[in-house]
């Protein structure tokens, strides 16, 4: 089935089996590898990326119902070489001990922060309740998230990754190697 | 690991989903928001030959006023539930259960109607469903029919809709003004209920006028706590009366054990949990 998905900017179109996971498309079609798998029973949110401006587990979504839709990697959140303000509070915060829920936390937490622009401690782990870090690092976790609250302006989050039309440029199908 | 091959077709409206069912017969699943399906899916548990998507169909979205009752579509999501400005005014007991779903994603793609539609006896909208009375519209190749929630729920994972049918939208009569609180008992933040209790009362001058309580999980189907409803009608709504009541959840029913909670613990969940979630309503 063909399908056509915009994935941090760049308009990608593909044929796909209806059965493939929106993860695996990202990783194994796109070569987002960025977005990680890091269960088999959409527990863990490592896989959390943004569907037309909501975050999603992307392992419990199938490729061909991304069609036509608008999809934010971890990858695409950086913006002329800088780190996005979450990523840079993660960074600054060391929010990470092996790294493997990163990307899923991150982009959680940059949902969170769209929907509440400053969470105390309590709406942050309620807000990541999604997301499990397997090395039970969530103390330094919430300090980024509070800290990158306090850094962005109300209103940034999914709204400000929405690329214009211009920004976005068509790519012929099945342009990478590797999946099936 | 990744689901068998499927055929996959997303029709435009509930009269071309129907046909498609009726098609597949006993090999189509219809999949809403997925967040129950695809892991099932994933893990194999399932194997439908094809799968009908219903995300395409506009007229399955959206919250609507009619009247007496607020109108919900199967697939509008949790979280549009959520912050639906009808459902917090005349439906609290709905919204206050919704906010305890899952996890935030899964709230971005699961929906109502799905979660209904799947009768899992540990899902958090079955008991406000029975306990507001609400009615499941239902589509088929011979029209549509309305089933309420007490019809509706007929055992583990199971409704009374025929295979070839659809759940088109839920009609939920208005309880404005009512108290209302879901509270529910997991172990672990994305555990499946192990009890959970929809309370919701009228009161009438600090004296409790009306009571409707729902039980998750305390059956394969939701349950009312009859019980419980008519100890509190005419009383003063203290914290002594709402205990007192509260002893009567577990009345009648005979919960299953299983590996998260024995009968005679979900029993004392429901008693407990009744309390709570009756205090947290009156406030």
């Amino acid at each position: 089935m063909r399908i056509t998905v915009s994935v941090d900017g760049t308009k990608y179109t593909d044929d796909v089996e209806p059965r493939m996971l929106l993860v695996h498309y990202l990783r194994e079609r796109l070569g987002k590898t960025g977005t990680v798998v890091g269960c088999d029973t959409s527990n863990c949110g490592a896989c959390t990326v943004h569907l037309d401006g909501h975050s999603v587990k992307s392992c419990s979504v199938l490729a061909v119902q991304a069609d036509g839709c608008e999809v934010t990697t971890v990858e695409g959140l950086a913006r002329d070489g800088r780190m996005h303000p979450v990523q840079q509070a993660f960074h600054d915060n060391h929010a990470l001990q092996c790294g493997f829920c990163t990307p899923g936390m991150i982009m959680q937490a940059i949902d969170l922060l769209a929907d509440d622009p400053d969470p105390d401690e309590n709406a942050v782990r309620h807000g990541l309740e999604g997301n499990l870090c397997r090395c039970t690092g969530y103390q330094n976790i919430v300090r980024a998230v509070r800290d990158a609250a306090s850094k962005m302006a109300p209103g940034a989050g999914p709204v400000a990754e929405q690329v214009s039309d211009s920004e976005i440029t068509s790519r012929a199908p099945s342009h990478t190697g590797g999946g099936s | 690991m990744i689901p068998t091959q499927f055929d996959y077709v997303a029709p435009a409206t509930v009269d071309d989903a129907v046909r498609e069912l009726a098609d597949a017969g006993d090999d189509g699943k219809v999949i809403a928001g997925g967040q129950s399906l695809l892991p099932v899916l994933r893990m194999r548990l399932a194997a439908p030959a094809k799968v009908i998507d219903i995300g395409r169909i506009p007229e399955l979205r959206g919250i609507r006023d009619d009247g007496d009752a607020i109108v919900i579509g199967a697939m509008t999501t949790h979280y549009e539930v959520q912050r639906d400005p009808l459902v917090r005014e005349h439906a609290l007991l709905i919204a206050t259960a919704t906010d305890t779903v899952a996890d935030p994603q899964v709230r971005h793609r699961g929906t109502f109607g799905g979660s209904i539609a799947h009768a899992d006896p540990a899902g958090d909208l079955l008991a406000p469903a029975l306990a507001m009375d609400a009615v499941m519209v239902v589509a088929g190749m011979d029209g549509r029919r309305s089933v309420p929630a007490s019809e509706f729920f007929v055992d583990y994972f199971t409704t009374s809709m025929n295979p070839a049918e659809l759940l088109v939208e839920v009609r939920v009569p208005k309880y404005t003004g009512w108290h209302a609180h879901y509270e529910k008992f997991h172990r672990v933040a994305q555990s499946w209920s192990m009890v959970g209790v929809a309370a919701m009362v009228r009161t009438d001058g600090g004296t409790i006028a009306e009571a409707r309580i729902g039980l998750t999980n305390m059956a394969a189907v939701p349950v009312r706590a009859r019980a419980v409803e008519q100890a509190l009608v005419g009383q003063a709504a203290t914290a002594e009366n709402i205990k007192a009541a509260a002893e009567h959840a577990a009345n009648g029913t005979s919960p299953a054990s299983d590996g998260n909670a024995d009968g005679e613990y979900r029993s004392h969940l429901a008693r407990v949990l009744t309390g709570r979630a009756l205090s947290a309503a009156i406030g």
